[in-house]
């Protein structure tokens, strides 16, 4: 008898808790903390943000006749004179994966309740973000001080039609051996407002082409002649590249950029945090550090994306 | 990191998922610098060309999979949270066809303007403006 009505009671408390028991909280379905889960949900909206700026990205590229080549715009290495397409970026890429692996190392630590762990991993962290951030600043400075783009001016671009560069004599400019300094189809440019000598110095304002091999031509005009195409025959002004790419450019590296600043100050504050023993009080496996973390991944996320839109396609 | 694994596995894992993704971007950029002429000296055209946009998609496809599913630990959440998180995205396979046909269709505009700027319009010989039918002057709505 009173076995039975131990277990009726049992049941009756079970039954009570299906019915009300997801309305009383301290029920975890997603098993995630809320914390946890609202970084998630943070984040699918900042995927949407940068997406929506990407895929304009593409849009504006699709609109456009022609667009600048990322191997021919983003060639410089600080220290290394020449054309490294690509090179530097790639380094950039791999300082954002190098600390999103520390990062990694930093949340494996907590889970361990490793304070010490955390803290190196977390300055490891904050260390490559911050190198990041300074190659960001130099392929940033040489874009705007070396090669003069802006967010409405853009330098680069790729000829529609095969043709013949124009000296400032309205003749056809001539290489040193004699031979008429031509392009074709597709062939990159570089159209800068202002001349500089070999050390970078400003000189005379001018026109200054850089073209398809590699070679600095002082052309001091800003005409071509194309010999196919629609304007075949005739002298026609130079034109600046799509203006929509310094623009997106800043805009999109720039709202990266911006994450990763973001990113590295909250790293710090949680790192100071850790070593103050803040989360460790917590006994949660400091899953501050945890979030953090998350975010920082998403950071080197969406650089897959950026590396992928502006340096690969 | 899953619970089952011990500390010098995870650590093992850490070290082998930066390898990996190391490894996939220099075969990216390999790649890249190969189809756009920089290496070998000859483009990637035609039918080439989309397939080298494909490979290039593929792999930081597979980059952003691995940073979710082991870096982030998505793979250890519970189904339902993974799912509520990922599925959103697939919002944005429609909102890349439709933007990226948008701004094909601003091209083409573009085109069809600059176009008819360039046209040169012969007058007609005869007479020009509207011509007003009567039976239109006289209806009155």
């Amino acid at each position: 008898m009173a076995d039975t009505s131990v277990k009726h009671a049992h049941e009756t408390h079970e039954h009570e808790e299906d019915n009300s028991g997801a309305w009383e909280g301290g029920k975890e379905p997603f098993k995630a903390s809320y914390g946890k889960l609202m970084m998630w949900y943070f984040l699918v909206s900042d995927a949407f943000t940068f997406a929506g700026f990407l895929i304009a990205y593409g849009a504006l590229r699709f609109s456009m006749p022609t667009w600048p080549e990322p191997d021919w715009v983003f060639a410089t290495v600080p220290f290394l004179k020449g054309h490294w397409p690509l090179i530097f970026v790639t380094f950039m890429t791999f300082v954002l994966i190098f600390s999103s692996a520390t990062m990694v190392r930093a949340v494996q630590e907590g889970h361990r309740e490793n304070r010490s762990g955390v803290v190196f991993w977390m300055v490891m962290t904050v260390l490559g973000g911050a190198t990041f951030l300074g190659c960001q600043a130099y392929e940033w400075t040489t874009l705007i001080a070396h090669e003069d783009m802006t967010i409405t001016q853009n330098p680069f671009g790729r000829h529609m039609y095969d043709g013949v560069y124009l000296g400032a004599d309205g003749k056809e400019a001539l290489y040193p051996d004699g031979s008429p300094i031509t392009f074709v189809k597709g062939d990159n440019y570089t159209l800068h407002h202002v001349s500089r000598d070999a050390k970078n110095e400003l000189k005379a304002e001018g026109l200054m082409y850089k073209t398809k091999d590699h070679t600095i031509e002082m052309l001091n005009s800003t005409k071509v002649k194309f010999t196919t195409g629609p304007k075949a025959g005739q002298v026609v002004e130079a034109a600046f590249g799509p203006k929509a790419f310094g623009a997106l450019f800043f805009f999109i590296t720039g709202f990266h950029g911006f994450h990763v600043f973001s990113g590295v100050l909250f790293l710090a504050i949680i790192a100071i945090n850790t070593a103050g023993g803040l989360y460790a009080a917590r006994k949660n496996g400091h899953e501050m550090v945890e979030k953090i973390g998350l975010y920082w991944h998403f950071v080197d996320l969406v650089w897959v994306f950026v590396f992928l839109v502006f340096y690969l396609l | 990191m899953a619970a089952h694994q011990t500390y010098e596995e995870q650590k093992q894992f850490v070290l082998r998922g930066l390898i990996l993704l190391g490894i996939i971007t220099i075969v990216e950029v390999f790649i890249a610098l190969w189809a756009k002429g920089f290496l070998f000296g000859h483009k990637w055209e035609g039918a080439m060309h989309y397939i080298y946009m494909l490979v290039m998609v593929g792999f930081s496809l597979y980059k952003a999979y691995f940073i979710v599913f082991f870096f982030m630990h998505m793979a250890h959440e519970v189904r339902g949270m993974a799912m509520s998180v990922l599925l959103p995205t697939l919002l944005l396979v429609w909102a890349i066809i439709a933007f990226f046909q948008e701004g094909s269709v601003w091209g083409a505009r573009r085109e069809l303007i600059k176009e008819k700027n360039e046209q040169v319009v012969t007058p007609s010989s005869g007479k020009t403006g509207y011509i007003i039918s009567p039976s239109l002057s006289n209806h009155k709505g």
